[in-house]
């Protein structure tokens, strides 16, 4: 009997507790699915092009514990040496840097959804990075779909190196922060969801869509602006970028697979990415698996477009122009094309019953970039006639190669 | 209309419930024996794991667009 | 009296309940099937009448039905003399995959092919691998779907308990 007209609050929490507990109980009694494969993978890699040299070694080991639990970590080092033309741009000099980045996940499975957690750290001279990352998915309609929810969070600490000690031909021999630039914070959020569905016999599609909010000191210190000055003998002016301080950008992708009926697999990608600082892509790449005897062939071409981010422009008209100006390459509007080719090759290890499968694999990639509004300023020369803002336009190349060797017990 | 559109909203939200709760109203059209083509490595979106992280790396640190690569699921449906 | 809500929610868990509950363990006699052997012969399920039969559907490409085999053997060699038979019903459309993991894990019961998947369709094999116990007057008593660790000591159990009868 209602006393003041007022009617109660159903309890609209009661039902749906009691269908998750009822579903708990069930999904539990249910068992499918399985946790990812025990292996070790260890990678080393050679980047080449722009000026710059990047050597890199990486390793992964994971491990099932118990029948529940999956875990993985994995350690990785880059080494790079040169200069891209950004910091030659800025006049500084080439450099050798270090970084590494340690890494450890976990999968725990639990009838049809599995959990997976990680944590990684990565830190070089004027960049250290934490991670933290929550996954969870379920597979249903008979495993034939499978829904995944991703969260990241990310803790970026930016420093900027200063060189305080140059050997007899200029180049620095020892660097340390810059106590006038001091320390940057950035904090990175990631969400996404994702949707794998199996569409016949031999086809699987897998959509994802992820949004990225970025928070905090988002410039690169090592990237200067250019401002025409007609005082200076060069024609123009250097000066520190300054990007917004948070950005948000939305990815959706697209991987389609499908079995050819001679033994391969065809592998069709797509991506559509915008972001507020009005930067949009495309990325499409189309791929192709086979298998002969012992080995398996994979090639892939991979084509990126995208427009440039509303603050960036090759040559500002003074360096006040306005508040957000960037001339990072990678703001610019520009096409890149990559073609690669791999090959693995499966192997028997003697005297080692305990490996299941193992693999020597090799992988290049050939990527040619292409930017449309991006000029090579150190081709800038008043006396040449080439001035700024008519110098050619920036292209450059990039050589990456993959040497791993996989094993599975 | 209201009864129509509640009573499929009970039928879709049954749906999703039995599939989280493991039973199957709807029969799938790719049987789990009928899976060996999907559960051949090959057919993997991410075959190899630490090759792939690093030329996505690659990608990233060169261009501004970021995310909407992961995948989960596929293959095997082993139980 | 009960809100609109409390009244939807009751309604799909009762649905949840019933459709689960049809899905539970085996009923009626098991369908009966004739395949082609590993050797050369033909199996037919109705040779085996009077023995309790355990039918384990596997395939090459599936981890937890590779990793099962050397157990199915270890039962197969304990429960034989007792009455018991074990048919290994391989579903994949190509004999050379199975072939080649049976001939690095050797196994000594009965393998079928079932190339055409007629026989998983018979069953309605819901999962990779289902296991399916019928007892000695022919019914199918328990389909069981997916292997873990620890799923032989079940097997076991059932075999046992079948055999007793």
């Amino acid at each position: 009997m209602q006393l003041n007209g007022r009617h109660r609050q159903p309890r609209r929490w009661l039902a749906p507790a009691a269908l998750a507990l009822v579903c708990g109980l069930y999904g539990t009694a249910s068992r499918t699915d399985v946790l990812p494969e025990d292996r070790a993978d260890a990678l080393v890699t050679h980047y080449t092009g722009g000026g710059q040299d990047i050597n890199g070694i990486s390793f992964l080991v994971r491990k099932k514990i118990g029948d529940h639990v999956s875990v993985s970590y994995n350690h990785l080092v880059d080494i790079v040496s040169g200069a891209s033309i950004d910091v030659r741009t800025s006049g500084a000099s080439p450099y050798r840097e270090t970084r590494n980045q340690d890494g450890l996940n976990a999968a725990i499975l639990y009838g049809k959804t599995t959990y997976t957690v990680g944590f990684s750290h990565s830190k070089e001279p004027d960049y250290q990075s934490n991670t933290e990352s929550f996954g969870i998915s379920q597979s249903m309609f008979g495993d034939l779909t499978t829904v995944s929810m991703t969260y990241r969070r990310t803790w970026n600490d930016v420093y900027k190196m200063l060189c305080i000690m140059r050997d007899e031909a200029g180049a620095c021999v020892e660097k340390e922060h810059d106590p006038a630039f001091g320390v940057k914070d950035m904090d990175e959020r990631s969400y996404g969801v994702g949707l794998t569905q199996i569409l016949t016999r031999n086809s699987i599609l897998s959509a994802n869509f992820e949004v990225i909010t970025d928070q905090g000191w988002l410039s690169n210190p090592y990237r200067s602006i250019m401002y025409a000055d007609p005082t200076s003998g060069s024609g123009f002016g250097l000066a520190a970028e300054v990007d917004p301080s948070t950005r948000t950008s939305n990815a959706l992708g697209l991987d389609y697979k499908y079995y050819l009926p001679w033994k391969a697999a065809l592998d069709l990608q797509y991506r559509f990415f915008s972001d507020t600082w009005h930067i949009r892509s495309h990325t499409a790449q189309i791929g192709y698996t086979q298998p002969w005897r012992n080995w398996t062939f994979d090639g892939s071409f991979r084509f990126y477009k995208q427009t440039q981010a509303d603050f960036y422009s090759d040559l500002f008209t003074s360096a006040n122009q306005q508040n957000f100006m960037s001339r990072n390459r990678e703001l610019s509007a520009f096409n890149s094309y990559t073609v690669g080719a791999g090959a693995t090759y499966e192997f028997h290890v003697p005297h080692a019953p305990w490996i299941n499968k193992s693999t020597a694999n090799f992988r290049v990639d050939h990527f040619m970039f292409d930017y449309k509004d991006f000029r090579d300023a150190l081709l800038i020369d008043p006396t040449a006639h080439v001035f700024a803002g008519a110098e050619p336009l920036y292209t450059v190349q990039l050589n990456v190669m993959q040497l791993f060797l996989s094993v599975w017990y | 209309m209201r009864t129509a559109r509640r009573l499929l909203g009970l039928a879709a939200a049954s749906c999703l419930l039995c599939q989280l709760c493991g039973c199957s109203p709807i029969e799938p059209w790719v049987k789990p024996y009928e899976r060996e083509r999907l559960a051949d490595p090959i057919m993997a979106f991410d075959r190899n794991p630490v090759s792939s992280a690093y030329m996505d790396h690659v990608f990233e640190v060169r261009a501004a667009a970021r995310g909407g690569n992961g995948a989960a699921g596929g293959g095997c449906g082993c139980n | 009296m009960l809100t609109r809500w409390t009244r939807s929610g009751l309604m799909a868990l009762a649905t949840v309940i019933l459709v689960t509950a049809a899905h539970a363990t085996g009923d009626g006699p098991a369908p009966v099937f004739s395949l082609p052997a590993r050797g050369g012969s033909t199996v037919d399920l109705s040779q085996f009448k009077g023995q309790v039969v355990m039918i384990n559907f596997w395939a090459s490409w599936c981890g937890p039905c590779r990793q099962e085999m050397p157990l199915l053997e270890s039962i197969y060699k304990k429960y034989k003399p007792l009455g018991f038979t074990l048919l290994s019903v391989n579903v994949e459309p190509d004999q050379k995959d199975a072939e080649g993991f049976l001939k690095q894990t050797p196994v000594s019961f009965p393998v079928l092919f079932d190339a055409k998947s007629k026989v998983s369709g018979l069953y309605n094999v819901q999962g990779m691998p289902s296991t399916v116990f019928i007892d000695r007057k022919g019914n199918v008593r328990l389909m069981h779907v997916s292997y873990r660790p620890g799923d032989e000591n079940l097997y076991m159990d059932q075999i046992r308990t079948l055999l007793r009868e």
